[in-house]
């Protein structure tokens, strides 16, 4: 007989991450299994399981869950909304309200960990995730298989040195080329503020960032690298900032998509997000403008070149407060090449330090830019700029126009904070806030319209100069995000990285266009998916080719009937045919034969029944062999047919119908034949 | 190869078709392919057998091969329909072959030959005419990607073979929409678009509603739905295609420039919704303030509609796609739509704006292009109008330029609008000195297009005042010029506003009539009576004076042979003289008479040289006159060609006249040079080649030879036979008689004829700075030439520079240095490297442009090249000669010796 799998499929599980809620405390999740890796199935067919093989019967019935645990990302000068239930600080200069982002994924019995965020709204304990919660007692590389990390801003890097250095892990730490370039660098300044400006202690130090990015792996797009001989993980371009990148986990058949943050509109520096049609069984994406479509950015570019060149032309000097990576360049690019189309002279200046760094990786790592950059390089490296120039803090007095990009990007202190006071008085001159200030901020002050400002020792300063505010975020909007659901077709998706509400609403859209399951975790939930693995069997070549020759060829659309028998042995399937098993087995085998009898009401000889039986039998079952034997017997294939006179009612005869297992849809079909009697006319 | 020799090699073929390696009858396979598909080969012969050699193949590579065979057979015999038939029941058998690649032939063996229409049934047969379609439409669910994209391109072939495809396919190809593999999926775009041209009307069901919708909108919206594929070829493909949706409802059409913008739920307006309330309420400041583009109405959750909404928004998309290939595309395809659709123009004006602004050159320039074709439909915002001036300060010339021919054909709606171009284009003008010629042009259109917008401003512009004088403009002053010419044109169509001027400017138009007559018109002014007469608008070409003249002064010369010699000389001269004044007066009918005078010149030429006396004189004496007779026939060659190449619109029965007379032309010279050189050896040679010639001639212009009665081809011809066994002195002689017999042909004048003609613009030749560059390495020479009724430029067009030495270098350029900004314009930008040995001082090269030609392009394909062995690149080509068409610029550079 065929058969068909019912019964459920085990798959991920995934843990648990505990989360800080407003108050700041920690929650551990009670449901996380603690029990280190390689026994966190108890089942004793866990191998099985690992390979996605999933067993006929409902007695194994497992769970598989992801886990996401997710807080609103940082992205350096973007817009950030907290999590609902991520009361911002309330400390005033602390200045951002940052998430982090941490996703346990177990899959197949591999347990991963999806980036490693800091939260950079806490001084304290709180801004690194509570990495006890995995595992109280045994070591963290026992506990995780690998370690991915999607791109290099630190609400998804943060932790990473604390991480491994600090708490203790050792396994393989993988993420793009660019990314393990300029990671480090971030780390290290973010390490210099914390350590040597703000004087903390108990936090990780430059040899630990270093001995850190000793176990990274770097790895390239498209490069599928086995973690080991069952996890494997693939990265896609995901845009959003140089280096970013979604991964592909894979375990046997099964399959997790984490997205990281992505774009999908390309902007100057970079392409859209890409992902091929991998179909996985989760698709984990950001949802940080869930409910949000957005305009063209050309409008925007335009917007933003106009008011640049307008404010140029009449004298005045322009302002730029930006973020060391990531926007800052793209700007950077936009304002590049309208002065070389444009022709004009009035210098461009870029504040020194970490983005003199920056920009040399965005030199090298040309292959991850967008299409323009990566024709044109060849004759001249967009970021090799002509018109920009390093900046000295006296240039601030040079009369003339200029254009001056300066860091941090809310004014709440450095450089353009000092440039920002030079300027403010004149009427002539423009500041452009490309991306949104936290509240208490002078960036905040003056977008909301406050023209007096009130500085430290007690002066005033008098806003003259003009106000922009331009919005330039490289997330994937509402379509984007519908648009790379699409593109995978995965069969669950989960939402992370945004706020409940609004997730909401995503969730019910992709529900209702796509008809697959969508999750929205809280922080610190975990969530269970099953799957339905396809289960490979073997089948001996012998068995295929003889079932093969009695139909037509195989249709991809119609399942075929194949006679076999199932054999689960050392956690593999192999259907072999009968004889085969039984040899296998050792066992004899058994004949088992089905009798019938049928009644028929026929007064006339035994011999003549049996003939108009045959007639019968013979007209209705063309395809079949069917004949008369000499002693009185109607044989169809090997099924044999005898007719006998009814011991009480010589008017009745009995039909003894007799075949064996094999044939038991003939047998049962030419029984109820049988049984509707015969033809009146058949002579 | 002659048909015997092909049936030989068939046979020699079948012999070794028994070969055991199977690549080996590939090959074979292939070459059977290759010899039905020449010509003078009947394969109806070997059909047979190669259909018998499918049937005991086993390999699948070879079985593919010979289906492709039979393909090559069935495309040479399309009438044969029981071959069709036959071939098409063959294909069907393999199609359940297990190799793609066999399954891929077969389909493509049924695209090609396969034919729907049942009537042909033929009963001999006994097989019904399968439908083919369905047997395609079959493998449109096969399990290999290649053999799907097979039967899609099958079906294509099928259409384009104008068969009817079934509505019934589109669901089938709406369903490889979602295809894993885009080859699939562009293909299946294709297919939608076929069939929604096909059935535009035709009603379907929209899936999970009640609802129904044409077919063609409901394509529409699927491959709107395929410009955010995955794939860039996809995306490309679909945007292309959405181009030529012209039924399309205009409701659906105008969803695709809706991205349907919200912002946390509430629906936001765009920026340029923003930027058109703005300029309607009249407030000028935009937004300044933070969240000025806050987002106002709550949005109905249930409403919204993420990725279904079909439509919406692929243009949005194509617009701002990462690949630039689908960005032109898109403009492309907007620009198409746009045409057919006035509102839909004035909606799309918005993103073709913002398009000015693309990373990409290319881009830029295409969406300049577009707006400049969907000009009369729309009227420019401000706004919208500061935006494209923004671009006026590009540095590209090629962008300025397509701007300035956009603003030529622009309609703008305000004063100011005027005003703020104005001023641009003068800023433009400060900018780049060199576009001045451009922005004039383009001043002069904006003038007459918009007189009574310019009217309020000329007291600005002109800088009048009702009580003062103010002080006389700089006459030279490149911007003041610009000002009038905008303000000349604009007065032509207003008589009011000749009114407003100042003595001064009266002047200054006086001399500006004069000086850039192209630019300023004639206007009415009080006290002056009108230049240029009305009346010569109303009365067609023909009828207009200076026209009957030329046929006059043309038909009087064609009564010439009635003339005594001396005075058939003077009329020559004197008509010849007429027409060049003519030429030069009327720039219309300059190409007409400068071709017909270039013809008379010859014939000119060729009486003089056959009027010499010293003809009768013993050939030693001869020898110091013939410079004169051998110059004239190498001049009157020289003018042939330049009849028959320099001119565009010239005609068969011109190009007969033509050669006709480079024959006499070559006569003369042979006759010449006969009288000329001792011995009769080198004679041989020349008469032969002189009778090749005249046998080409009689090759070439087999059907125009009745035309030429009495002519002197057609006397040569009579003799011919003779000619052919005579001796070169004797075969001299007669030709010569023949030439001195011979008479003057008409030239017919063809419709339209143009003189190709060429100006440098760059290097302008001015410079006294020596270009210095070291010896042995090369130097970069921008050139810059406009180039008029110049036919096929990428292949004629060189530029040569003359060094001092004497030296010649020809450079070709690129195929991409040619723009092609007008209908009989081209654009020629490209640099040219010199390079030289040291020289002690600075020096001259002189750079031209040339016009090569190929005489023998005329030629028919001669018989053995048939199968096209020979690419017509190769022989296109060959440079035969070449005339330069241009003035030659002197340009000073200074090879430096190189240090050590």
């Amino acid at each position: 007989m065929g058969w068909n799998v019912l019964g459920a499929l085990s798959l991920p599980c995934m843990f648990p991450w505990p989360v800080c809620g407003g108050d700041g405390c920690f929650l551990p999740h009670p449901s996380f299994p603690q029990q280190p890796r390689g026994s966190s199935f108890p089942s004793p067919r866990r191998a099985l399981q690992a390979r996605g093989c999933r067993v006929p019967s409902g007695g194994l019935r497992q769970v598989a869950g992801a886990i996401a645990c997710s807080s609103r990302e940082t992205d350096m000068g973007e817009v950030r909304k907290g999590w609902q239930r991520l009361t911002p600080p309330s400390r005033p200069g602390a200045g951002q309200d940052v998430g982090r982002s941490c996703i346990l994924v177990s899959i197949g019995g591999k347990n991963v960990m999806l980036d490693c965020g800091m939260h950079m709204g806490f001084n304290d304990d709180r801004r690194f995730p509570d990495f006890s919660y995995i595992t109280r007692n045994g070591r963290l590389t026992d506990f995780l298989d690998c370690v991915i990390i999607s791109h290099f801003h630190l609400d998804h890097c943060g932790a990473l040195p604390y991480f491994s250095e600090m708490v203790g892990y050792d396994g393989p730490i993988y993420m793009t080329h660019p990314t393990q370039a300029i990671c480090p660098i971030l780390l290290e300044d973010y390490r210099k503020i914390a350590v040597d400006k703000k004087g903390e202690a108990n936090f990780f130090t430059s040899q630990m960032i270093k001995d850190c990015m000793k176990k990274v792996v770097a790895v390239h797009l498209h490069q599928t690298v086995q973690v080991d001989d069952e996890l494997e993980i693939k990265a896609y371009y995901a845009g959003h900032v140089l280096g970013a990148a979604m991964f592909q986990i894979k375990v046997g058949s099964e399959s997790v998509v984490y997205t990281g943050d992505y774009n999908m509109t390309p902007d100057r520096h970079l392409g859209a997000a890409w992902i091929d049609k991998c179909r996985p069984n989760l698709l984990i994406t950001e949802s940080t403008y869930a409910t949000t479509i957005r305009d063209s950015k050309r409008c925007r570019e335009r917007d933003f070149l106009k008011k640049v060149h307008e404010a140029v032309e009449r004298g005045g000097k322009v302002l730029i407060p930006v973020f060391a990576l990531g926007r800052a360049q793209e700007l950077c690019i936009l304002l590049e090449t309208f002065w070389e189309r444009m022709n004009l002279k009035a210098p461009i200046y870029f504040s020194t330090g970490l983005t003199e760094k920056a920009n040399h990786y965005y030199k090298l790592f040309i292959t991850w830019t967008n299409q323009k950059i990566r024709k044109t390089f060849v004759q001249r490296n967009m970021f090799e700029f002509k018109h920009i120039k390093a900046f000295d803090r006296a240039f601030a007095d040079n009369p003339g126009p200029m254009v001056v990009f300066a860091t941090p990007g809310m004014l709440h202190a450095g450089q353009s904070l000092q440039i920002f006071r030079k300027w403010a008085g004149n009427e002539k001159n423009m500041v452009i806030m490309p991306g949104y200030c936290v509240q208490g901020t002078v960036g905040h002050k003056i977008l909301s319209g406050q023209r007096k400002l009130e500085m430290e020792g007690r002066q005033v300063l008098e806003v003259k100069m003009q106000v922009e505010y331009m919005s330039f975020s490289a997330h994937a909007d509402a379509k984007g995000i519908m648009q790379l659901v699409g593109q995978a077709e995965p069969e669950n998706v989960l939402l992370v990285h945004g706020e409940a509400k609004k997730m909401e609403f995503l969730k019910q859209k992709i529900e209702q266009e796509f008809r697959v399951n969508c999750y929205m975790p809280a922080n610190g939930e975990t969530v269970t998916l099953p799957t339905s693995p396809s289960i490979p069997v073997g089948i001996s070549l012998g068995l295929l080719k003889r079932e093969m020759a009695q139909g037509l060829l195989p249709d991809a659309k119609k399942p075929r009937l194949l006679h076999g028998t199932l054999i689960m042995k050392d956690s593999n399937f192999r259907l072999v045919s009968s004889e085969q098993a039984l040899k296998e087995l050792g066992l004899a085998e058994h004949q088992l034969r089905f009798t019938c009898r049928v009644h028929l009401h026929d007064p006339r000889k035994e011999q003549e029944t049996a003939l108009r039986v045959y007639s019968h039998l013979k007209s209705v079952l063309k395809d079949h062999c069917v004949q008369h034997l000499p002693d009185g017997s109607v044989t169809v294939e090997s099924i044999l047919i005898q007719a006998a006179a009814h011991s009480e009612d010589p008017g009745t005869k009995v039909l003894l119908v007799s075949w064996t297992y094999q044939d038991e849809e003939l047998g049962s079909y030419l029984t109820s034949l049988l049984k509707k009697g015969l033809p009146q006319g058949a002579t | 190869m002659a048909a015997h020799l092909k049936k030989r090699v068939y046979e020699e073929f079948t012999k070794v078709v028994q070969e055991n390696d199977p690549s080996v009858r590939l090959k074979i396979a292939s070459l059977l392919g290759l010899l039905s598909k020449t010509a003078g080969f009947s394969p109806d012969c070997i059909m047979d057998d190669a259909i018998n050699i499918l049937q005991n193949e086993k390999s699948h590579q070879v079985l593919a091969q010979l289906l492709d065979t039979l393909l090559a057979i069935g495309t040479k015999l399309p009438e044969n329909q029981a071959i069709q038939n036959r071939l098409v029941d063959v294909a069907c058998k393999h199609l359940t072959d297990t190799s793609h690649g066999v399954r891929n032939k077969c389909l493509q063996l049924l695209g090609n030959l396969g034919s729907l229409e049942k009537s042909v049934t033929k009963d001999g047969e006994g097989l019904a005419v399968r439908d083919v379609q369905k047997i395609i439409g079959d493998y449109f669910s096969d399990q290999d990607p290649r053999v799907r994209t097979a039967a899609i391109k099958a079906m294509l072939q099928l259409h384009e073979r104008g068969l009817k495809l079934h509505q019934t396919i589109y669901n089938q190809a709406c369903k490889l929409l979602s295809d894993d593999y885009e080859q699939v999926r562009s293909a299946a775009v294709q297919l939608i678009w076929v069939v929604s041209q096909l059935y535009p009307e035709s009603i379907v069901p929209i899936p999970s509603s009640n609802e129904e919708i044409r077919l063609v909108d409901d394509a529409f919206g699927k491959i709107c739905h395929m410009v955010s594929d995955g794939s860039w070829v996809v995306r490309v493909q679909a945007a292309k295609l959405l181009g030529s949706m012209e039924q399309v409802s205009s409701h659906f059409l105008e969803q695709t420039l809706d991205k349907k913008l919200m912002s946390d739920l509430r629906r936001k307006r765009t920026a340029h919704e923003r930027a058109k309330e703005l300029y309607s309420s009249g407030e000028f400041s935009s937004g300044r303030k933070w969240g000025d583009d806050a987002p106002k109405e709550e949005i109905d959750t249930g409403a919204v509609n993420l990725i279904e909404s079909g439509a919406c928004g692929a243009f949005v998309h194509g617009l701002e796609d990462e690949m630039y290939e689908v960005r032109i595309a898109a403009v492309e395809a907007l620009c198409m739509l746009a045409q057919s659709s006035p509102s839909f123009a004035e909606k799309c004006l918005d993103f073709l704006v913002d398009m000015f602004n693309d990373e990409i050159e290319e881009v830029r320039l295409q969406s300049i292009h577009t707006m400049r074709k969907i000009s009369n439909n729309i009227t420019l915002r401000e706004d919208q109008l500061d935006t494209v001036l923004a671009v006026l300060e590009d540095s590209s010339r090629d962008i300025r330029e397509a701007l300035h021919e956009l603003l030529c054909c622009t309609n703008v709606s305000t004063k100011e609008g005027i005003h703020l171009a104005l001023v641009e284009l003068l800023k433009n003008l400060t900018k780049y000195p060199t576009d001045r010629d451009s922005i004039w042009k383009c001043l002069k259109f904006l003038g007459s297009r918009h007189p009574t917008l310019v009217l309020p401003l000329v007291p600005e512009l002109l800088s009048t005042h009702p009580f003062f004088d103010t002080a006389e403009p700089d006459m030279d002053d490149p911007a003041y010029i610009a000002v009038l010419v905008l303000i000349f044109n604009a007065a032509k169509t207003c008589p009011t506003m000749p009114a407003l001027f100042s003595d001064h400017t009266f002047r200054h138009y006086a001399y500006l009539r004069d000086s850039l007559s192209h630019l300023v018109p004639a206007l009415r002014l009080p006290g002056r009576k009108l230049v240029s007469s009305t009346l010569s608008a109303n009365i067609t070409p023909h009828e207009d004076p200076s026209h009957q003249f030329l046929q006059q002064s043309l038909e009087r010369v064609y009564s010439l042979q009635h003339l005594d010699p001396q005075g058939a000389q003077e009329l020559l001269e004197l008509t010849i003289r007429d027409l060049q004044r003519l030429g030069e007066l009327q720039s219309e009918l300059a190409g007409v008479a400068d071709f017909s005078a270039t013809y008379l010149r010859c014939q000119l030429l060729l009486i003089k040289a056959l009027q010499e006396k010293l003809w009768n004189v013993a050939a030693p004496l001869y020898l110091k006159q013939s410079d004169l007779a051998s110059a004239a026939a190498k001049q009157i060659m020289e003018e042939t060609y330049k009849m028959e190449f320099m001119y565009s619109g010239v005609e068969n029965k011109q190009v007969v006249i033509i050669h006709h007379m480079r024959l006499q032309a070559k006569a003369l010279q042979l006759i010449v040079t006969a009288r000329t050189t001792r011995g009769v050896d080198p004679l041989f040679g020349m008469c032969e080649k002189f009778l090749q010639e005249v046998d080409f001639f009689q090759r070439c212009f087999i059907a125009d030879l009745p035309h030429l009665q009495d002519s002197f081809v057609d006397k040569l011809l009579d003799l011919m036979p003779r000619l052919m066994t005579s001796k070169p002195v004797e075969v001299v002689k007669i030709v010569q008689t023949m030439l001195r017999q011979s008479t003057f042909l008409h030239l017919p004048l063809p419709e339209q004829i143009h003189k190709a003609s060429a100006t440098i613009i760059e290097p302008a030749g001015e410079s006294d700075n020596p270009l210095r560059f070291t010896s042995g390495l090369v130097v970069a020479l921008d050139v810059d030439a406009t180039l008029e009724h110049v036919q096929d430029p990428q292949n004629t067009v060189k530029v040569q520079v003359l060094y001092p030495d004497g030296q010649a270098q020809m450079i070709h350029p690129k195929p991409a240095d040619f723009r092609n900004p007008g209908p009989g314009r081209h654009r020629l930008i490209t640099q040219v490297y010199l390079s030289h040995t040291a020289w002690t001082e600075p020096c001259q090269v002189e750079v031209r442009l040339l016009l090569a030609y190929n005489s023998n392009s005329r030629l028919p394909k001669s018989p053995w090249v048939e199968g096209g062995e020979v690419s017509p690149q190769v022989e296109t080509s060959v440079i035969e000669g070449t005339i330069p068409f241009s003035k030659s610029v002197k340009v000073y550079i200074m090879p430096k010796p190189a240090r050590r």
